[in-house]
């Protein structure tokens, strides 16, 4: 059994207790806490179950690295799956669930596939369930899914908020253990800006559990207390650096209130770093032994076992048999003895043993049982005793030992993620047994120059004294490459014990049969064992990724920081190859899962992405406005009143534009001044018309194509005075425009004096429109004349209006006689509220987009996005006359005699009506006889816009057709998707080609 | 080649497994070949099987630099679908997409081929007037789609937030037969029936020459050795300008980083597919319970298979708008691939200006769909000089304006 033990625990205080449950059980535990250390106070061990197998699991470790202790924390709206005991931090009320089992922890009917097992190896699914076809689908897959995936998802949205922060530093450090202490003493007395951030709630990693300082705790917190008084150094605490990128851009995740759910702070922060240099003092990690039912719960890394003592004073077993291949896990036993508990043996593969720790290991007591490993761990949902054997042998069972846990150790892996993430190179260390930096090459940053180092334990220095003098040697090295001159050295004092050799061992013993090498577990979370990997290589999936692949090893959400070398390790030896000469894969981030909340931060609902408001947005929401989302903009749909349909709506303003006047906000429309001595040049470049010839005081409609010669966007330009051009571009194209001018202009034309403004939020713009749109204008009062005469038609005219500085376009999209006036965007909405109440007499009717693109198509304008979906050219829609003949070149030109281009066939604009009058389906095709050669219906035509126009009382479309403009009158048959009747035909429409001006053919209307 | 089953599996099991062969064979090199492919991704192994079961030519050799399946046919989202707007696309998805559905059956190799569905969501008017033109244009070509409303969009994924605020749910084109399949097995499941048929599959060696003879191609240079061939098809998407370099002409392909990431493993909660491209994302859910999430590609070229933090920033953004349950979940994983993307963002397969050398790439954000249908057609090309799915695909096209532009229909495109 776990329990409390009776004194210790650096990191509890025993005064305050905290109560929580577990799977509806009440349990209590200490401030201070992890939820895996109070589980294991009130002896529950059973935590989880595995994913594949259902396998009873334990907690493994007592870090980032868990794989098995993972559970449902919190409820309702704030629940949380695959929560790590072993870094959830206990607070009072905390509720926590186990996952992955039916209908209990303790007895879960998916334990069947343990049993199975044999059946169930790498890649079955691969070679099975492939018969009978449609059971796949109904059958095998929603089995597999149902039985697969860990925790439940949350059915309701975050109730919790997330930020981000943004820091520039010269240097961040991941961690702060011993080096990372010593690191940022050095770089923070250089006077370096430095954040250190930790992952755990507490600096001093390691070192005091493991020792090899005589005051620990005191160093540390000295340490800690120099670099707070230090205003260029900031400790963050429970925030892990989580991912390094190109350009010294480092992400770190700060948890700030997972242990205070429903307070008022952030639950999640990530920082957006971005630094000179990034030290990575991230350690090691232990590594588990391959030996038969090392994975039942009770077996833990001796390291892990030794946590919970000297830090949370809970002992995982009473009886422990520590099995090792290195001198470090002596470390384990010491603590257990130290603790008052027993430890029946401690389980060496190494034939010999000398050394410090183990004499005092042997000098308390226990006794040390050479050249032997585990054959069998014995019990079922815990340890009961080991079997042990020789380690040289095939694991003939010699003796067999009584206990309730087992402490294994299979050496060190330094943590080189972050090293690796931007692409940093790791070299085998034999010694060791592990990889680590190669510090000949590093990452590289923009300059060429390394940006990553790793110190301490996590650059391979792993005993304290080697840890210490390599993490002060390299933080000296990094601040004098960052070009500052290093203060004297301070290192503290410290009483390493000098320490043997490890053997390395990847299988235990090391001529396992395959009956107990399909018991030993690589990756325990996945399930997957010794005998996979095997497996996977004796088919051929020989490289690390195939068998990664083929297994699943290391694709847990521990993301195999237990199991890689190891698995790597029995990969090397399965296809008689050098371990580095396998490989290793590539570490991506992040270091640890991070929660998505705190990607995404405070972008959320309505502000999720940036919100675009006219000057009268706030106006149209009372009016009730149905919004319609064009780019990051909102506007107007149509104005429905009371319980109006939109379509009545949208009939009614159309109504009240066309008989009497109607108000437009326009301001969305973009903007762009183009200025300078080559303004003419350029817009003659940018548009197919001839723009340079537009007189100051006028406007003109002009298309602009793509190099390809697509039109993509159409607008009225207007020439404010010689050498200034302001270009209207669509609501959405806005930006897009913008771009692609400077783009040209910085990549292609760099010589030409041209600037170009975005303006588009600088005006409000508000088309007054309609019989009745003089009248209104001129009764607000203004010095412009307004007209036929004084304003005609394409013209444009600065002055006053009603008190406000506008300017007056005389232009029109609607056909009907129409100003659009602009004025600065903080008279907007006073202006707009002036309109409104000087037309109320002739009943001023807002309109909204959709009014606004039926009364576009009764007069056949184009729409961009609707006539054209970049495939269209200008000459397809009859815009022919807007492209200049005279100019030399224009963007597009060159591909406007591409053979394509230029073809007959090319489908042309027309407009439709159907036979009966109603409305055509919107993007139905035009059938045509036959079937092309790949068996589909040809086509000869598509609709492109289709509307029913309440002013002419019918449908109306338009479309493009083959050859339509030479087509008029006849009538062509359209698809549909309505569902036909059972066994009929598909249903079709017929329509008639026409003109696709509708209404006011003349022009008469505008004009007045 | 040992047939895979159950009782095969439950006949292994008594000895441990010892007596499964390898999945393919690894030959050194011969001399020459009838045809080398070089790149042993989906499309250049998905080539190799058609030449030999469509054409019956076999003295094959495929050629990959690094591991059979080790591109972007092992790091993508896995979405098939065909609901494709231009006649051209619609063939040949729609073709690979009805090969798909057997594909396990004829490779017996398990590729788990899940057809789900595929639900596109429309979020602004101009997208129920484009999903509406593409459901129109699929009644033609015969691929079945549909487009719903927002109320059936809840019914087949409730965790989906429809209302809103930004961009609420208008409806959604949804095709039934769509869904995914397991990416790694539908490299294997080819890599093990080419083997197979008697063709050497030769992993580790990159193709570094392109040898010529009058404007014809003789064999190629790798790292193996020179090997002869009569017939060269490429096959190597991200790296295509690399290999046209070697034959002396240029390509209209750039590369750039599109990345995924994936969330830690939960229970079912979502059966379909769900694109959502106004807000650039899409999601589903593996068999392993991971939420699979892609978004748009970098702006910007590159080699590094690393992609940058905010385009992944932006895309959580937009699924945890469309599924606010995501907020809770943790990012497992995250990765990036090189895509070979065209002007017109639709792929080439074609002859090349060296006669019997074909090239098939530009897939880019979105060939994994297209594999088995690609890999028809590329082999049908090379055996017989033309196919009717590969005609609108040809290099040609670029010279003469005939793109066949599918940004129209979605922003993004896998
Ligand atoms: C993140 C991401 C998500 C995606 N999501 C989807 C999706 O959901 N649906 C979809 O349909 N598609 C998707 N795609 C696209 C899809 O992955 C690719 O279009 C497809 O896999 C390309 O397959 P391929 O066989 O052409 O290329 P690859 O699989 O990349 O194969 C090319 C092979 O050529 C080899 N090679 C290169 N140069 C040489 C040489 N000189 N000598 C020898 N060998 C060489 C490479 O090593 C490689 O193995 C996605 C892509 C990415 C990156």
């Amino acid at each position: 059994m776990s329990s409390r033990l009776p004194q210790g625990g650096r990191l509890i205080d025993r005064s305050t207790r905290m109560a929580f449950t577990f799977n509806g059980t009440p349990m209590t535990g200490f401030r201070g806490d992890t939820l895996a250390s109070a589980l294991l106070a009130n002896g529950q061990r059973l935590m989880g179950r595995s994913f594949k197998y259902h396998r009873p699991r334990g907690v493994v470790t007592s870090g980032a690295e868990e794989p098995n202790a993972l559970v449902n924390l919190g409820r309702g709206d704030r629940l949380e799956p695959n929560q790590r005991a072993t870094t959830t931090p206990l607070f009072d009320g905390l509720t926590a669930r186990s996952q992955n089992h039916w209908p209990s922890l303790e007895y879960d009917i998916g334990e069947v596939n343990v049993a199975l097992s044999r059946f169930l190896p790498a890649g079955f699914y691969y070679k099975t369930f492939i018969h009978p076809r449609v059971a796949w689908k109904h059958v095998f897959e929603p089995f597999i899914r149902q039985s697969a995936g860990l925790g439940k998802a949350p059915k309701k949205p975050d109730p919790d908020r997330y930020e981000h922060f943004y820091a520039h530093v010269d240097v961040v450090i991941a961690g702060a253990g011993m080096a990372g202490l010593q690191a940022a003493l050095v770089a923070g007395r250089a006077g370096l800006n430095v954040l250190l951030c930790e992952q755990e709630g507490h600096a001093g990693g390691r070192l005091p559990v493991d020792g090899g300082m005589a005051d620990a705790d005191g160093w540390i917190e000295g340490t800690v207390a120099a670099l707070a008084a230090m205003p260029n150094v900031t400790m963050r605490l429970n925030t892990q650096v989580s991912g390094v990128y190109d350009h010294g851009y480092v992400l770190a995740y700060e948890r700030i209130a997972d242990d205070a759910p429903g307070s008022d702070a952030p639950r999640h922060r990530l920082w957006r770093i971005r630094a000179r240099h990034v030290i990575a003092a991230t350690g090691a990690l232990e590594r588990p032994l391959s030996f038969a039912g090392n994975d039942k719960p009770g077996v833990m890394l001796a390291s892990a076992l030794r946590d919970y003592i000297v830090n949370y004073g809970v002992s995982a077993g009473d009886r422990t048999v520590i099995v090792t291949n290195n001198d470090d896990a002596y470390r384990t036993a010491l603590a257990i003895k130290a603790a008052g508990l027993d430890v029946p043996c401690i389980v060496d593969a190494r034939p010999e043993v000398t050394g410090d720790l183990p004499a005092r290991a042997r000098a308390a007591g226990i006794e040390v049982k050479t050249g032997m490993g585990i054959a069998e761990v014995r019990g079922r949902k815990g340890v009961t005793g080991v079997r042990l054997c020789r380690q040289a042998g095939s694991g003939v069972p010699v003796e067999e030992v009584a206990c309730d846990a087992v402490a294994m150790s299979g050496g060190w892996s330094p943590v080189v993620h972050l090293w690796s993430h931007c692409g940093g190179k790791l070299t085998w260390d034999d010694a060791g047994a592990f990889f680590r930096p190669d510090h000949a090459r590093p990452p590289t940053n923009q300059d060429g120059a390394g940006f990553v180092t790793c110190l301490g334990a996590a650059d391979g220095a792993l005993v304290t004294q080697d840890a210490l003098s390599n993490a002060d040697a390299m933080a000296r090295q990094v601040v004098g490459a960052l070009g500052v001159k290093p203060a004297a050295a301070d290192l503290p004092e410290t009483d390493s014990v000098a320490e043997a050799p490890l053997m390395p061992v990847w299988v235990m013993p090391h001529g396992a049969g395959p009956k107990k090498r399909a018991k030993m577990w690589l990756d325990f979370q996945n399930d997957v064992k010794v005998s996979d990997v095997q497996l996977a290589a004796q088919e051929g999936f020989e490289s690390v990724e195939h068998t990664k692949r083929y297994t699943t090893l290391g694709m847990a959400t521990d993301q195999g920081k237990l199991s890689n070398i190891n698995g790597l390790a029995i990969l090397a030896e399965a296809r008689g190859a050098a371990i580095p000469d396998v490989g290793t894969t590539t570490f991506r981030p992040p270091y640890t899962p991070i929660s998505m909340g705190a990607i995404a931060g405070e972008a959320r609902g309505e502000i999720f992405q940036p919100l675009r408001r006219t000057p009268i947005h706030d106006w149209h929401a009372g009016r009730g406005a149905y919004w319609e989302p064009v780019g990051y903009w909102r506007r107007p749909y149509c104005f429905p009143q009371e319980d109006e349909s939109h379509a009545d709506a949208v009939a009614r303003e159309i109504d009240a534009t066309r008989n009497g006047v109607g108000l437009l906000d326009a301001s969305t429309l973009g903007k762009i001044i183009v200025k300078g001595p080559d303004a003419g040049r350029f817009m003659d470049m940018l548009y197919t018309n001839m723009m340079s010839s537009l007189k100051p005081g006028r406007c003109r409609y002009g298309l602009m194509c793509n190099e390809n010669g697509f039109l993509m966007d159409d607008g009225v330009v207007a020439r404010l005075n010689d050498d200034t051009f302001l270009v209207h571009t669509t609501t959405g194209g806005a930006d897009h425009v913008h771009a692609h001018m400077e783009d040209w202009l910085q990549c292609e034309w760099w010589d030409w004096q041209v600037f170009t403004a975005n303006v588009t939020e600088a005006w409000a713009q508000i088309a007054v429109v309609g019989p009745k749109a003089r009248t209104v204008l001129e009764k607000l009062g203004t010095g412009i004349d307004l007209s036929a005469e004084g304003l005609p038609f394409m013209a444009w005219a600065e002055g006053r209006i009603g008190g406000f500085d506008a300017r007056v376009f005389r232009i029109s999209f609607s056909g009907e006689l129409s100003f659009e006036v602009a004025v600065p965007a903080s008279q907007g909405l006073a202006f707009w509220e002036a309109l409104m109440e000087a037309g109320g007499e002739f009943g001023i009717t807002p309109y909204g987009t959709e009014a606004l693109h039926v009364m576009r198509a009764e007069k056949g304008f184009i729409m961009i996005g609707d006539e054209t979906d970049g495939t269209v050219i200008p000459q397809d829609l009859g815009l022919d006359w807007a492209i200049s003949k005279k100019k030399d070149d224009y963007l597009g030109k060159r591909a406007h005699e591409r053979s394509h281009m230029t073809d007959p066939e090319r489908w042309k604009l027309v407009g439709l009506e159907t036979v009966d009058g109603s409305v055509l389906p919107d993007g139905s095709y035009a059938i045509a006889e036959g079937e092309n050669a790949n068996g589909q219906r040809n086509t000869q035509g598509r609709v492109t816009s289709t509307y029913y126009s309440p002013t002419l009382g019918k449908g109306i479309a338009m479309g493009l057709v083959l050859n339509g403009p030479d087509r008029m009158g006849e009538v062509l048959t359209f698809n549909t998707t309505e569902v036909p009747e059972r066994g009929g035909p598909p249903k079709t429409i017929e329509a008639q080609i026409v003109s696709p001006v509708f209404y006011d053919p003349e022009g008469e209307k505008q004009n007045v | 080649m040992r047939r895979y089953s159950a009782f095969a599996i439950a006949r292994e099991a008594a000895r441990f497994h010892s007596g499964w062969d390898r999945a393919w064979r690894s030959p050194t090199p011969r001399s020459a070949y009838d045809a080398i492919i070089v790149g042993a991704g989906g499309h250049g192994l998905a080539t190799a099987y058609y030449l030999g079961k469509n054409h019956g030519l076999t003295n094959v050799a495929v050629i990959e630099k690094g591991w059979l399946g080790g591109g972007n046919t092992g790091r993508n989202t896995t979405i098939i679908r065909s609901n494709y707007l231009q006649d051209p696309s619609a063939a040949i998805y729609e073709k690979a997409r009805s090969l798909y559905e057997t594909l396990s059956q004829d490779l017996n190799y398990n590729i788990m081929f899940s057809p789900r569905g595929v639900m596109m969501l429309a979020q602004t008017q101009h997208e129920v007037r484009g999903y509406q033109r593409t459901a129109h244009a699929n009644a033609l070509q015969g691929v079945t789609t549909e487009f719903v409303g927002p109320k059936r969009v809840k019914e087949l994924c409730p965790i989906i937030n429809i209302d809103g605020p930004r961009y609420p749910v208008l409806g959604g084109l949804w095709q039934a037969r769509a869904g995914t399949a397991r990416h790694d097995a539908v490299a294997w499941g080819y890599a093990r029936a080419c083997s197979d048929m008697g063709m050497d599959i030769i992993q580790q060696c990159e193709v570094t020459g392109i040898t010529r003879e009058g404007g014809k191609v003789t064999g190629v240079e790798t790292t193996k050795g020179a090997i002869g061939c009569k017939k060269l098809g490429v096959v190597v998407a991200g790296h295509s300008g690399v290999v046209a370099n070697m034959a002396g002409f240029r390509l209209p392909i750039e590369s750039v980083a599109l990345q995924a990431l994936v969330s830690e493993p939960i229970k079912p909660v979502m059966d379909i597919v769900v694109m959502a491209n106004t807000v650039h994302g899409y999601m589903s859910q593996s068999d392993k319970g991971e939420m699979v999430i892609g978004g748009g590609a970098d702006g910007y070229n590159n080699y590094t298979q690393r992609g940058s933090f905010q385009h992944v920033e932006e895309t959580v953004r937009a699924l945890i708008e469309t599924f606010p349950m995501l907020s809770r979940l943790k990012m497992l994983r995250w990765w990036g691939g090189i895509v070979d993307m065209t002007g017109d963002r639709s792929p080439i397969i074609s002859k090349t200006p060296v006669e019997n050398m074909f090239i098939n790439c530009g897939w880019g954000t979105g060939g994994f769909k297209a594999i088995p249908g690609s890999g028809w057609a590329m082999a049908e090309l090379m055996a017989t000089g033309g196919s009717p799915l590969a005609q609108e695909f040809s290099l040609g096209r670029f010279r003469e304006g005939r793109f066949i532009d599918e940004s129209v229909a979605a922003g993004v495109a896998h």
